[in-house]
């Protein structure tokens, strides 16, 4: 079995953000990067899935040289080879290029399934494998917070407001992953396993080496565009209720202040 | 005549969800700023006799595919229909929720009509020229983003649920219906199962007022108490990521940047010291309550009222004053 996994290396959600100074973009010059989150969860279950069923699980991220860490992370962790799409006209494209060179990458592995992170901690956009099933033409399953597969059929289980959906369809398809760390408790990267994810393979390419034209993905190309970037405004520290009173006298001044200050109760 | 705007409805259990009121208000605002009409799209199974209702929301013609293959949401089946209704209609712009099922057929279309989804809009101004620009929360919140699409690029967004305000026009409009017609295909994928909980539990997303537990709750046990409170409230339950991790509560209810991004008229965080991962998923609640025994704790920071005492004395104490007041 074939199995790709989508990452995108994302700011620690430690991070605090600031602006650069032109508005439209962050600060990243203390930035903390990880694997976002919820790629590692797709990582965790194409492993596991690997496990049952044998094949190889190839990891594909693009952006600059420092993606090269959360690739080799992610070989660490038991993945058997890596793409890197690293091409400056990639910078400025919008989610529908960006993607499309990734499905391109994809589509060299000849993948039967295809996982990545529900969202990423970054944009928060949550669209990317939406946009991948629909340009491989493919089902996606959103959100998953479990998979079983026997290798022809793949079954999940994904939440929706207020309840819970159970999905099946025969590979190929594209799995997104939801849920937290205590639902898939993604595997750390062993030592043994850190030494050999140095001699696993890793290439790196270009637009070009892909078969695209890097012409499409100039900035002036793109459908859509961030104008500016702002901080939210800052909460202030409001009042602690106190007044020397006791218990259920400060419960009673907090219910008298949501009811008649707030008015949200 | 102008280019109408068109929003997409979400139905389910036999009536549009509270998120497609929201964007259809939104949608009539963007109408009325661009001087044009809204219509909705709307697709699902015994549809037809709920579509007029849309006009009391400022709708003002639905297009409808009433069809029992419609049931549940399959981006396979929904896609494809929804692309070839909006192909004929030619809208200027296009509304849809960003609930779950939203988020995915949004990015569908996009991909599908190459327009480029934003998703999880929650500001939308239209500029004298009738440019239109929407604000999404980026980073869970740490920061927002204004975005605008290209010339002759008809905007796609997806609304965040209960940010919006619904403008009920008048109860006694009603929309205008036409059947839609677009082949409906047959899905690769199935849904063996539709599991709603139906013990009126309120959903995280969508909920006006969460009560919250962290790391100082101490034991899953202990959430029986913010049950009680969140029942006299009316409000959800939800958790930080330490409370998950440990295992006390499920990861449904996880506010934070890994977890829900939560945004209700009010937010009781209860033995949660603040991280930033957690203060990203809920920082945009109009109104937070922190109550920690540790006078130091991040979240007194961003708290509008704070109470510096012990969780275990002090929210029986706020469960029975609420229960007098809703009693009064």
């Amino acid at each position: 079995m074939n199995i790709v996994v989508i990452i995108k290396q994302t700011p620690d959600t430690e991070t605090v953000i600031r602006l650069a100074p032109d508005n439209k973009r962050i600060v990243t010059s203390d930035i903390k990067w990880i694997i976002n989150p919820y790629d590692e969860f797709a990582i965790e279950a194409a492993l596991r899935l690997k496990e049952k069923h044998g094949g190889t699980v190839t990891v594909i991220s693009f952006g600059a040289q420092r993606v090269v860490e959360a690739l080799r992370t992610a070989l660490a962790m038991g993945a058997d080879d890596a793409v890197l799409i690293d091409d400056p006209q990639m910078r400025d494209a919008d989610f529908l290029r960006v993607t499309r060179a990734l499905v391109a990458a994809a589509k060299e592995k000849n993948p039967d399934i295809i996982f990545i992170g529900s969202r990423t901690v970054d944009y928060d956009q949550g669209q990317r494998g939406a946009i991948l099933a629909e340009m491989l033409g493919w089902p996606h399953f959103a959100l998953a917070i479990s998979m079983e597969s026997d290798g022809k059929d793949i079954t999940i289980e994904r939440p929706i407001e207020g309840g819970k959906v159970t999905l099946k369809a025969p590979l190929p398809v594209l799995v997104t992953f939801g849920g937290s760390h205590a639902v898939w408790n993604p595997r750390y990267a062993s030592l043994p396993g850190i030494m050999k994810a140095k001699k696993k393979p890793l290439a790196v390419k270009k637009l070009t080496d892909l078969g695209l034209d890097p012409a499409d993905f100039s900035p002036d190309k793109a459908r859509i565009r961030i104008t500016s970037l702002e901080l939210p405004p800052q909460r202030k520290a409001g009042k602690i209720i106190d007044g020397g009173l006791d218990t259920s006298g400060k419960a009673r001044e907090l219910v008298k202040l949501l009811r008649e200050e707030a008015r949200v109760i | 005549m102008a280019k109408n705007v068109c929003i997409i409805t979400e139905y389910r259990n036999g009536d549009f969800r509270r998120v497609t009121h929201e964007v259809a208000s939104e949608g009539r605002r963007i109408a009325d700023a661009l001087g044009t009409g809204l219509v909705a799209v709307a697709l699902g199974s015994g549809i037809s006799a709920k579509a007029p209702d849309l006009g009391k929301y400022g709708v003002d013609k639905v297009y409808v595919v009433d069809d029992p293959a419609l049931e549940y949401y399959l981006a396979g089946v929904f896609v494809p229909v929804i692309a070839e209704v909006l192909k004929q209609l030619d809208p200027a712009a296009v509304l849809l929720p960003a609930s779950v099922d939203g988020r995915d057929l949004g990015a569908r279309l996009g991909a599908r009509m190459n327009v480029t989804l934003l998703q999880d809009v929650i500001e939308v101004v239209v500029g004298d020229d009738g440019k239109i620009k929407a604000k999404w929360p980026m980073f869970s919140g740490k920061c927002f983003a204004w975005c605008e699409w290209a010339d002759g690029v008809p905007p796609l967004l997806s609304i965040r649920p209960n940010i919006m305000q619904t403008q009920l026009l008048d109860e006694s409009r009603k929309a205008e219906i036409e059947a839609a017609s677009a082949p409906i295909p047959k899905p690769r994928a199935s849904v063996l199962k539709y599991e709603l909980d139906t013990s009126g539990k309120v959903e995280l997303t969508e909920a006006e007022i969460i009560v919250s537990g962290g790391r100082g709750m101490k034991d899953a046990a202990n959430y029986a108490m913010l049950e009680d409170l969140a029942g006299q409230l009316g409000a959800a339950v939800g958790a930080s990521r330490a409370a998950v991790d440990s295992g006390w509560r499920p990861h449904s209810d996880q506010v934070g940047q890994t977890g829900k991004v939560v945004n209700p008229n009010l937010y009781i965080a209860v033995g949660i010291s603040g991280a930033i991962q957690h203060l990203a998923g809920m920082g945009y609640s109009k109104y937070i309550v922190a109550v920690n025994k540790d006078a130091d704790a991040p979240i007194f920071t961003k708290a509008d009222y704070g109470i510096i005492e012990d969780l275990f004395t002090f929210v029986p104490a706020l469960t029975e004053e609420v229960k007098k007041l809703k009693n009064s």
